[in-house]
């Protein structure tokens, strides 16, 4: 059991449940508890200690149900199959046993114990051999799709694959009906081991492919990248702005040791006469960043745009305030519309309100200028995203300069790699003298960079 | 062997719920058998009045335990929670033993010995005799053990969660005065969440995690049956049935069990024999608790009942 156990919490981190050693343990003592006749209680005492979410709850229960739909591997003999890779001989293992029970009826004589067992057509006990046999071949290895066929062929080796096939030929000369009825019971098993094999890459796979596939996504370009990802871009978002919110939304008071707040002192003591058994230290407080964020949402920054103001959106434990203008040829404010819909929703009302033209930074800028410049305080941090290609249209980096003097940082993130600022119409070069910081942007994995220096330089 | 004890050992635990009038489900159940079994805590989650609370005073009350609650706030710390010297009396006791002191001084040749002598007397003040015991101190001394509810973690700030760690795991606190106190014995704690935020890592990790969620028809009717006993069986099948269909609409805040019982209650009290439009209309407001949501269930209710009576034919 305490083998099946461990497969179990491997299958459970594949679905997504973070199962840490001590957690193994104590699903452990509790199975020990509870037994494991009963299976509503067993998956009761799993998803209670495992899982720590009900996001968590409901992955497991579904693991669950797909792992013990697998028949387990026979109770009695466990650890008998670790050495009947090589079974050749007649008298190993778990498979020649339980054939040689279930063969009783009929005796082939001078038949391997695969074979006999095929004959028998026991399919207890051939399931059960095939779930022994794929604990031999280390299943719960399997990582790719690649690898099915490779699995496969290991647990046929590991079942007798190599005794079955000389009986096959031995019986061809002799007994051509029963070869035939041997060949069709092989082609069966073939599918059963292929069908387990399936099963077992569903339950462990799942993990490594969505870290690779994770992986892969980071590093993607957002701008390029297919409709059939946005999804899960977005779920991806929505993890790095978990991540953000767990480091950075600790708490924002830091004592200053050795520094006596007098006066706080004095009035918690007032009751002892002012003599001061209770200290009151002074504190550092430390500002929640306050952010103006400027999305250029013309056509070939568009999807940055979306991915960034999600982020920004998503981070209210962390950031103080944040109002949010989107641009193309004109400028407008897109707080509220991001606050009150949904991501899908919002992005479409913007778009079809400045999306998609032309861009044109400078009468953008003229629009900041003259309606929000009052939103920039010395606390703020002033975010551009935008591709700095102003169809050359006058700039206007004059009003940027002005920008930058009211905030406490400008920082533009551009979409483009360095290699193409400053050619063509990008206008990056004259922009870039008045930025704090200018960084390339283009991944899931440069923004998640861009944005956590902008929430640290508070901290 | 213990899986045959186990499913009696929960269907006990499930009896002696429902004797204190805790109508719990097979998972509670189990979770509470857990929790005894193997000495941890659980972190109970759930949406408001589920009976999350309520779960750690049936407990109390079937095991004939004493309850000790520590309600938690944003700002609870330490002093609050754990421990806190007695200041006032530490001071009194010096003022009074002055005179005391110039005698036990007054044998000292040297400012040395005389500082030797005031350190074995320094030791008396900070002793268990001065400190003032708060809920968590309280529940690890208790002798004949304890249930320990630490109520709505989610509201208390993140560096106390930390101060509980200890405590969770290993039934101790750490007084740097006095040393390591353990508990006599161990303490049965149950940790309640709204999930108002999320909880360290850490916390849960320490934790059997148990989620009470909207309990089933079936069950839910017991828990009126056993908090409600005035109502009929009718009247009783027909609004639970009817909340059900109230939780599936969209609101802010979604009736709970708290307020299922209420509203039974309501029923009684004005002798209603069978939910119709109108009492349902009038007493929506137990249910339902904002304006807002009132107005979006108002037009449903006769669906609702209508619903709530046909699957009460089937059912």
């Amino acid at each position: 059991m305490r083998e099946n156990l461990h497969r179990f919490f491997r299958a459970a981190r594949g679905a997504g449940v973070h199962v840490s050693p001590a957690e193994s343990i104590d699903a452990m003592r509790a199975v020990a508890q509870v037994g494991i006749t009963d299976r509503t209680i067993l998956r009761d005492a799993l998803l209670l200690t495992l899982a720590k979410s009900q996001d968590e709850k409901l992955a497991l229960g579904d693991c669950f149900d797909l792992f013990f739909s697998q028949p387990e591997p026979p109770q009695d003999q466990p650890e008998a199959n670790d050495n009947d890779e090589d079974s050749q001989d007649a008298d190993q293992s778990p498979s020649a046993n339980a054939a040689s029970k279930a063969g009783d009826g009929q005796p082939q004589q001078g038949l391997g114990p695969l074979a006999e067992m095929l004959l028998s057509q026991d399919r207890n006990a051939i399931s059960a051999a095939i779930a022994s046999a794929s604990g031999a071949a280390s299943l719960s290895d399997i990582r790719y799709s690649t690898q099915r066929g490779i699995f496969s062929s290991r647990i046929l080796d590991a079942m007798g694959l190599q005794r079955l096939r000389d009986d096959l030929d031995e019986l061809t000369g002799t007994n051509p009906a029963l070869a035939e009825r041997l060949r069709a019971a092989l082609e069966a098993l073939r599918e059963a081991v292929r069908d387990t094999v399936s099963q077992g890459l569903a339950l462990y796979a799942r993990e490594e492919a969505e870290n690779l596939r994770n992986e892969i996504l980071r590093n993607a370009p957002l701008a390029r990248i297919e409709r059939r990802q946005v999804a899960e871009m977005r779920a991806l978002i929505r993890q790095i702005a978990r991540r953000l919110r767990e480091r950075y939304s600790k708490p924002r008071k830091r004592q200053r040791r050795g520094h006596l707040d007098v006066r706080r002192t004095l009035r918690r003591n007032a009751a002892w006469g002012g003599v001061p058994f209770l200290t009151a230290w002074k504190r550092k407080h430390r500002d929640r960043p306050e952010i103006v964020a400027l999305c250029d949402v013309s056509g070939s920054v568009a999807q940055v745009s979306d991915f960034f103001l999600l982020l920004i959106h998503s981070l209210h434990e962390v950031v103080d305030d944040v109002r949010s203008f989107a641009f193309s040829s004109h400028l407008i404010e897109v707080s509220e519309i991001l606050e009150k819909k949904s991501p899908e929703e919002a992005m479409a009302e913007i778009m079809s309100k400045v999306g998609f033209g032309s861009s044109d930074y400078g009468s953008s800028l003229v629009d900041f200028e003259k309606d929000f410049m009052s939103a920039l305080t010395p606390q703020t941090t002033v975010i551009v995203l935008g591709d700095a290609r102003s169809n050359n249209l006058d700039p206007r980096a004059d009003i940027l300069r002005r920008i930058s003097e009211r905030s406490k940082r400008l920082v533009w993130l551009n979409p483009e790699g360095r290699l193409a600022w400053g050619f063509g119409d990008s206008e990056m070069p004259r922009y870039a003298t008045f930025c704090s910081v200018v960084r390339q942007c283009a991944t899931a994995q440069q923004l998640e960079r861009a944005i956590s220096d902008i929430v640290a330089t508070y901290q | 062997m213990a899986d045959q004890n186990a499913s009696t050992s929960i269907e006990a635990v499930e009896s002696g719920l429902a004797a204190q009038g805790y109508i719990a489900s097979r998972q509670i159940a189990t979770a509470v058998y857990l929790s005894q079994q193997i000495e941890k805590p659980i972190l109970v989650e759930g949406p408001a009045g589920v009976g999350k609370t309520e779960l750690a005073k049936a407990i109390a009350a079937w095991r004939g335990k004493k309850m000790i609650r520590l309600q938690c706030y944003e700002g609870l710390d330490e002093a609050k929670a754990l421990y806190e010297w007695k200041y006032a009396k530490q001071l009194l006791y010096t003022q009074i033993l002055k005179d005391k002191l110039g005698e036990v001084l007054g044998g000292a040749q040297t400012l040395h010995d005389a500082l030797d002598q005031l350190h074995d007397f320094g030791d008396v003040f900070f002793s268990k005799e001065f400190v003032e015991p708060r809920p968590l101190l309280q529940a690890l001394e208790q002798p004949g053990g304890c249930v320990l509810l630490i109520d709505e973690i989610d509201k208390s700030d993140a560096e106390f969660e930390s101060l509980l760690l200890e405590i969770l795991s290993d039934f101790q606190v750490t007084i740097p005065e006095l040393g390591t106190v353990s508990a006599i014995t161990p303490p049965t704690v149950i940790l309640t969440s709204n999930s108002e935020r999320d909880l360290g890592d850490a916390l849960k990790r320490r934790c059997l995690h148990l989620h009470i969620g909207f309990p089933e028809q079936r069950l839910e009717e017991r828990i009126v049956e056993s908090r409600v006993p005035g109502i009929s069986q009718t009247l009783r099948r027909q609004m639970v049935g009817f909340i059900h269909e109230i939780r599936s609409l969209d609101l802010k805040k979604l009736p709970s069990v708290s307020e299922t019982i209420d509203w039974a209650r309501v029923l009684v009290l004005l002798q209603a024999s069978e939910l119709d439009t109108e009492i349902v209309k009038d007493t929506l407001n137990v249910l339902l608790k904002y304006e807002a949501d009132i107005e979006a269930a108002s037009p449903q209710v006769t669906t609702f009942i209508a619903k709530a009576a046909r699957s009460n034919v089937f059912g």
